[in-house]
Parts: structure tokens; sequence; C-alpha cells
């Protein structure tokens, strides 16, 4: 029988103790459990720490399970299961917007289209649901990856592809653009996949608060720019549409 | 200018739902709740009355304070209605005197084949456009005033009334007792020429006419409501196929729609004539607009398409949710050779054998419950083809594209095989919810919300698009199974089970 990794073992038997806990455990308490040194505690709960998956409360010094943990649980939802859940807002977004909608979800640090609406203007266009799409040179991939911590650096190790001239390449540069996603709530693509499609997304939260999926328009840069900047009330309709549909799910509005 | 809205109620099979649009037909808000699904005994399916009128309030309610509006921002309220299912209430108190029998129900089986027996089917289509079923309202109508004491008095005296649930909401609204002429074409009591009851139609079944509303065009102002939404005129009542069918903008001769949801539609718009089928599909009016000749339809039911999804979440719990049939169907490549027929309630179009029950035809040890995920989406795709090949016979027209709504249209798995097997396009506008806005639109063209048809036709995009993509011969092989299949399904039911079932 192949040997387990010890650390590992002894990380995940700390993260049990503090999910089966309603109150905060200490180094001593945690160690008292799992019969093991104080010292070889502390150090795993640095390194726990580290990665997300436990904080530490600033008053009492003891230990919780982190946000990024929870997080990384409860963001997981069926992709079929959102198309169904968003379908209604996706079909308004595009009749509101007149352009082409697309719902991504995070799938192996790309984006997967789970959901695609036509632009309403009854041209000639191609279903693309199941389609994968670089997280790093798309909208939808932004919004994603501003709300999943270290997906960013392990999608660096691989290297960023470049499509076009304005294609982010540079790990600094990406996490730079992720805090302004963060702080906005919207994050945009700018030639960055293809020359001449702009895209607008915004991230689609879940009942505990998790990033289940984002929602994106697709057009062209004389539509939905303005001043090559996204025109504000597209923005503010793709947000309206996220926020409804994270409300569907049981997202607490804000 | 101020912005006004329109209300459609859509009071499904599953569940109740209220959507408010606006004057673009883009939804402004949703709220929805389910209601029980009662099954007393093996093939009986029943709703409480009540619950559903209690749900109706509750989602107008949630509705309007999710869309931040008042009533009186409402210029008119639509309805469209799970049609077929049959209450009888009192008069003076309101009370039901049962559970709504639903379309799905099969109690009156026996005495639909002695009618059929007796009569003969001609004699029923001629008159009313559909063969002597188990689905129509007339038959459980007769089984109420057989089976509950003293009621056939009472209803020959008119103290209780007759409504398919569109009355129902429409009694409760307003308090006027009526009906449209596409719900009463579903009874099997209506004269498909005349748009009035007939008179040896009631005597056949033995309905007396005391009992029955007025029946009305389908755009039109009924009277205005009480209670929350005093004041706004309740101006439309559709049967949802027909609702449907209207929301996808299928004015004209030779436009069809197919609608997917607990059971699935197939219906087509043949004009101000009625065209008669002879190859298992019913006669049914349209829309009729209030001082408009009516037009008429063909029509493809097919009883279980949805529910088998429901079914196998609820009865086998091999998914949790609706949507996970398609992650569960994408684990495998096809169905393993494997075909599920879901004659749940007997088979309806195009072969109406109600001795018909379920099947699962096809199993070997290899089958797993990814193939069992996808035979149950494919019988609806099948399904279908049956009915548009009836329906292409019947009509003399081969169908360019097919236009889908419904919630199962969310299933891409599911509208790919559609498009595969019926060779077809299969397109899905904007706005999916076309049994709503179907209402909505018949409510606001009875105010003159909107002048014309016209005016709603620029309003129809198309969302998405289906390429056929399958070779012929795995279509052809793939039908030869299913129709095997069906087969299987046909000549189940005994006398012996009909004794059980249907006392």
């Amino acid at each position: 029988m192949p040997r387990q990794i010890q650390s590992i073992e002894r990380a995940a038997a700390i993260l049990r103790l503090l999910s089966g806990r309603t109150q905060r455990l200490g180094v001593v308490e945690l160690a008292g459990e799992l019969d093991l040194p104080k010292g070889t505690v502390h150090g795993l709960l640095r390194t726990l720490q580290h990665v997300g998956f436990v904080e530490q409360d600033p008053v009492s010094g003891k230990y919780q399970l982190g946000a990024a943990l929870l997080h990384m649980g409860s963001s997981y939802l069926d992709g079929n299961e959102l198309r169904k859940r968003a379908l209604n807002w996706a079909d308004s977004l595009a009749a509101r917007t007149q352009e082409a909608v697309r719902i991504g979800t995070l799938h192996d640090a790309r984006v997967l289209i789970v959901h695609h609406v036509f632009r309403p203007d009854d041209s000639f266009q191609v279903l693309d649901v199941g389609a994968l799409l670089p997280a790093h040179a798309t909208a939808l991939g932004k919004a994603l990856l501003a709300h999943h911590p270290y997906v960013a650096s392990e999608l660096a190790k691989q290297g960023f592809e470049s499509f076009t001239a304005a294609t982010i390449t540079d790990l600094e540069q990406l996490e730079r653009e992720l805090r302004r996603v963060r702080e906005r709530g919207w994050a945009t693509e700018l030639g960055e996949l293809t020359p001449d499609q702009v895209s607008c997304a915004a991230p689609i939260f879940d009942r505990l608060g998790g990033c289940v999926g984002a929602i994106a328009i697709f057009g062209s840069p004389e539509r939905l720019l303005t001043a090559r900047q996204p025109r504000r009330e597209l923005l503010a309709y793709v947000r309206e549409a996220a926020g409804a549909i994270s409300r569907e799910l049981g997202a607490i509005p804000w | 200018m101020k912005e006004r809205y329109l209300a459609a109620i859509d009071q499904g099979t599953a569940s109740s739902r209220c959507l408010v649009f606006d004057r673009s037909g883009r939804i402004v808000a949703v709220a929805q709740k389910e209601h029980r699904q009662l099954f007393p005994r093996p093939g009986w399916v029943e709703h409480d009355p009540l619950e559903i009128w209690a749900n109706v309030e509750e989602v107008v309610r949630r509705c309007l304070a999710q869309a931040r509006l008042e009533p009186s921002d409402l210029v008119a309220i639509g309805i469209a209605n799970q049609r077929e299912t049959t209450l009888v209430w009192e008069r003076e108190s309101g009370r039901p005197v049962y559970n709504a029998i639903n379309w799905q129900d099969t109690r009156t089986d026996q005495f639909v084949r002695a009618l059929a027996a007796d009569v003969g089917q001609e004699a029923f289509r001629e008159r009313s456009g559909l063969p002597a079923a188990n689905y129509f309202s007339g038959p459980k109508i007769r089984w109420l005033l057989d089976a509950v004491p003293g009621l056939r008095r009472r209803a020959q005296r008119g103290e209780v009334l007759f409504g398919t649930i569109d009355s129902w909401l429409i009694w409760r609204l307003t308090g006027a007792h009526l009906t449209d002429v596409t719900n009463a074409s579903r009874t099997l009591l209506m004269n498909l020429r005349t748009l009035d009851w007939d008179e040896e139609l009631l005597e056949v079944l033995g309905v007396p006419r005391a009992m029955l509303p007025e029946i009305r065009p389908s755009a039109e102002v009924y009277g205005e409501a009480r209670g929350q939404l005093a004041g706004i005129p309740v101006s439309a009542a559709l049967g949802d196929q027909q609702a449907a069918l209207f929301g996808q903008t299928c004015f004209d001769s030779g436009e069809a729609k197919c609608t997917y949801g607990t059971g699935s539609f197939l219906l087509m718009n043949t004009g101000a004539q009625p065209v008669l089928s002879s190859a298992g599909l019913l006669t049914t009016p349209c829309c009729q607009i209030a001082g408009q000749p009516p037009s008429f339809a063909l029509e493809g039911s097919i009883a279980v398409t949805g529910a088998l999804v429901q079914w196998f979440r609820d009865n086998l719990n091999l998914i949790s949710s609706a949507p996970e049939i398609e992650t569960l169907a994408r684990t495998v490549e096809d169905n393993g050779g494997c075909y599920f027929v879901p004659a749940f309630s007997g088979l309806f179009a195009p072969h109406w054998r109600s001795d018909a029950r379920g099947v699962i035809a096809g199993l070997t040890s290899y089958i797993t419950k990814g193939h069992l995920a996808r035979a149950v989406l494919e019988a609806t795709a099948w399904q279908t083809r049956e009915v548009l090949d009836a329906m292409v016979s019947d009509a003399g027209i081969s169908l360019g594209e097919l236009r889908v709504d419904g919630g199962m249209t969310a299933n891409n798995l599911l509208m790919q095989f559609l498009a595969d097997v019926l060779d077809v396009v299969v397109v899905r506008p904007i706005v999916a919810e076309t049994v709503s806005l179907g209402a909505a639109y018949a409510a606001g063209l009875a105010i003159g919300f909107w002048p014309d048809t016209d005016a709603l036709r620029s309003n129809w995009h198309i969302a998405a698009r289906w390429r056929p993509a399958m070779e012929p011969e795995r279509r052809e092989r793939g039908y030869r199974k299913w129709r095997k299949a069906v087969a299987r399904a046909i000549d189940w039911v005994d006398e012996d089970d009909r004794e059980e079932d249907g006392r």
C-alpha cells in the first residue's frame, strides 16, 4: 500500500477539527486533540494560514477555517443548473443591451462557456456552449479569477499565451487588474482575445458568497465603448443581471 | 410618460408563476411557486385548487415587489393556464367540491373507451376536433357527477360551477364565470364551428349546461380584478399552449412552435379554417381576439417529457435537480442501446393509446444511470419526431425551422438531439417564456396597449440555433428502435387493472 504524505494528513485532521466545532481552537487544544507536539501543530497552522485555509483571530489568537476554503467548497455549481437559473436574466440582458451574452464558469483554470445568447439582430451566429476560453484574456475570466485566489498564480506557471498586442502576459499586471476588478465589481476585455472584440463581465455569487460564474456581453468596440471606456449603462445592465442571478441563487443583495 | 406594464399569470401543471412584461415584451420580474402533485392512486393525478389560488396570490405579490411596482403600474392582466384540468366548485361558498382532476389523470379510461365504442371517434372529431380521450375535461366532469353524491342534481340547478383553471382564476379575481374558446375547446363539449357548447356532446357525456361557463374570446376585457390587483382589467385567457403559439408570434398559417415543459406540445397555425387530422393530431382554436374571426391550429400533444426528468429526480433520486440530467447524460456518449417510452398516462399524439404504460427497452448489464439519463432526454426528441411526421402529413407543409420554448430549452444536449432527429433547424427566441408572453400580448391587444400583431412580431428575436448534425443512417436506426420500444408500451393495461384504478 502506498504511503500517505504525513503533513497533508495532519493538515486535513486540523481542518476537520476546525470545521467540526463552533468555537475557534488554539494551538494547545489542537495539539492535544491530535496528540502532536505544539511546535508541529504551529508550523502546520502557519502554512495553512499562508494559503488561506485557516484564519487566526487577532484578539484570542485562536484559529478557524479560512474564507478561501469555504469558498472553494461552495463555489461549485453545476453549469447546467447555473444556465437554467440564469436563462431569463441572460435573455433579458441580451434584449436590453442588444449584444450577445455568455455565462462562464471556471474549469481547470479556463473559462467554460455554459450559456450563450445570440445578439438579437437575427444575424448569423453559432452557438458556442462548451467552448473553453483563456481566463487571462477575457472579461469573464478576469471576473472569475478575481474571486478565486491563487488560480492566477497557478496559471502563471504555465505562462500566459498572447493573443493580441493587448493581451496581459505578466502576472503582476494581471493581479493589479484583478484587484481593480474586485474593487469595481466588473471586468473588461478590450481587444485582448481578438482585436475587434470588447467584453464586459460581472461575477455571479451564490448563497455562501462564493463566486460560481460570471456573465458578460460581447460586441464591437464601436458599440460597447465610448472614449475607449465601456459605456456606463451597459456596465450597469451587466451588473444588474449578475446581481439578479446571484439573488436567484440566494446571495444577499447589496 | 410613465412606463406601464402587463402582468401575466401562468398557472401551469407543476407551478404557478407571475411575470411582469414591459412594452418591448421584456421580462421585468418573475415569481414562481410549485404546488403539490397528488397521486391518490396509480394513474390518478390531482391538484388542490385552494393551494393553487393561494400560490397565485403569493406569486403576484412577490413579482410586483421584485419589480418594485404598484398594481396601478399595470395596464392589464392576462392568464395562461394548464388546460383540461377540471374543477367544480360551489357558486355560493366558492368551495371546491373535489380536488382539481389533472389533464394527465386516467381514471376515466373505461368510460372513454365505452364512449368511443358507442359513438365512434369520428363523431367526436367532427364536432369538437378531438378524439374521446382521458385527457379532456368532459369525461372528468362526468366522473365527478357520478362519483360525488348529489352533485348531478346541484349541477342541474346551477348551484355548482365547472371550470378549467382559467375560469377558476377569473372567478376568484372578478366574480365572473367564463372561459375562453381555447380552454372551452379542450372539454370535448364545444362545437369547433359555432364555438359554443354543443347540445349533442353535452347529451352524450351527460353534462348539464347550467354548470358551464360562458365562452368568450381569448382577448377581451372580462372584468376588473378585486383584491390586491383591484381595478386592473383582466383581459385575456388562453390555454397555455395556445398562449405559447401567440407568444412565439405564430400568427400566420404554417408557423409552428413546440413548447417543452412537463409535457410537450407542437402546434401549427393552420389559418382561418379548421383542419381535421387523420394522423392522430388535435384540431383546436388559436387565440381569438374580440371582434375578429378565430384561427385554428393542429396540435400534437405529448404527455410526458419534462415530467420524466422530474420523476427521475423525485422518484428515483438519481439527480438532485432537473438541470443535472444534462450533466449525467453527458457522462456517456449515447444511450447505450436503451430507449425509454414514458407512457405514464398512456400514449397521446399520435397514437392515442390509453392502454399503454411506460417501458424501458434495450437494457443490458452495460447500461448505467448515464445511459438512462440519455434515454430520458431522447424520449422527448423521438416523441416530437412522431408528432411532427403526423403534422406534416395532415397539413401537407414541411417545416423549415421549429421554434421552441419552455423550460427544457435550457438543455443544450436535448436541443441538439432534437435538431438531429427531426432533421430540422431548431431555434429558440429571446424570452423563452412564451406562454406568459402570449397571455401578456393578448391582454395588451385587448386594451389597445399594442395596436396589432405586427407590433408584436418585431419583438421576436432569435437567441440560439441548433442545426441537424446526425448521419441519416444513425437517425433511421434510432427511430426504428424507438418505434419498437413504443410497440412494447402498447396493450399493457388489462380489464382488471382498470377495475382497480377506475372506481
